[in-house]
């Protein structure tokens, strides 16, 4: 009977690890970034991204957070966009206006566009507000940044360019 | 074996809706709103803040010394 019931437990808990497992998947490194074209983004023209490097990051009008790291994207997109970096960041504003006014008083050199539905933001699993996903040539997503902590997540950031723009595609 | 399936299935259900109640961090522009600001109100945040150095007047509230009778 023990040994039944120790049996019903594992079987429990395997389930539901399981369970919670599939249902808070995220796009990790090694995994393949869902097609940008296709996620039903809108506001901003998407770059060409075919053979590039892409660097996708998700922010919002109300994280500060995003505000501050905004120039440092503008000088990654500066020093890296020549030689085949391509940055796209993605709000999950759901107030269009609110979306506009950040972007209009930013003036990022770089792409954004507008997540409204937030089906590319559940699609991915977005873990934090921002997020900075590094995706290779080939599409695979190598590299996960949480959150901007300043001089230190631009080093790393800038770093993790380098080594994916040297390789070859 | 039944019970163990019967278990299993409530168990994964009950853990699934844990983890569908949560706020993404998409969803958070409304937790970020002004009002949602516990100290919007310089009145209120005042008084709060008279309330808690003069119960916690012992220790000398929020940094400031007192004597305890909630006057200063």
């Amino acid at each position: 009977m023990w040994c039944r019931s120790k049996r019903a437990w594992a079987w429990a808990v395997l389930a539901s690890t399981i369970a919670g497992a599939t249902l808070r998947a995220e796009v990790g490194v090694g995994d393949r970034f869902p097609s940008l074209q296709d996620a039903g983004l809108s506001e901003g023209v998407l770059p060409e991204v075919e053979g590039r490097v892409l660097l996708v990051d998700f922010w919002a009008s109300w994280c500060a957070p995003c505000k501050a790291s905004f120039p440092a994207f503008a000088r990654l997109h500066e020093e890296f966009g020549v030689r085949g970096l391509a940055i796209v960041a993605v709000s999950v504003d759901e107030k269009r206006a609110a979306y506009a006014a950040f972007v209009k008083k930013l003036a990022p050199p770089f792409a954004t566009v507008r997540d409204a539905g937030h089906s590319l933001a559940s699609a991915v699993g977005v873990p934090a507000m921002p997020t900075t996903y590094l995706v290779d040539r080939a599409g695979r997503v190598r590299f996960v940044h949480r959150g901007f902590h300043g001089s230190a997540s631009e080093r790393e950031l800038r770093a993790q360019i380098e080594a994916l723009l040297a390789e070859r595609g | 074996m039944k019970a163990a399936a019967i278990l299993a299935g409530t168990m994964a259900s009950m853990f699934a809706g844990c983890t569908t109640v949560r706020v993404q961090p998409w969803e958070r522009a409304a937790l970020t709103d002004y009002g949602m600001r516990t100290d919007r109100d310089p009145l209120a945040t005042a008084a709060a803040e008279h309330t808690y150095f003069s119960r916690e007047s012992a220790t000398g509230g929020r940094g400031v010394g007192g004597s305890g009778c909630g006057c200063n």
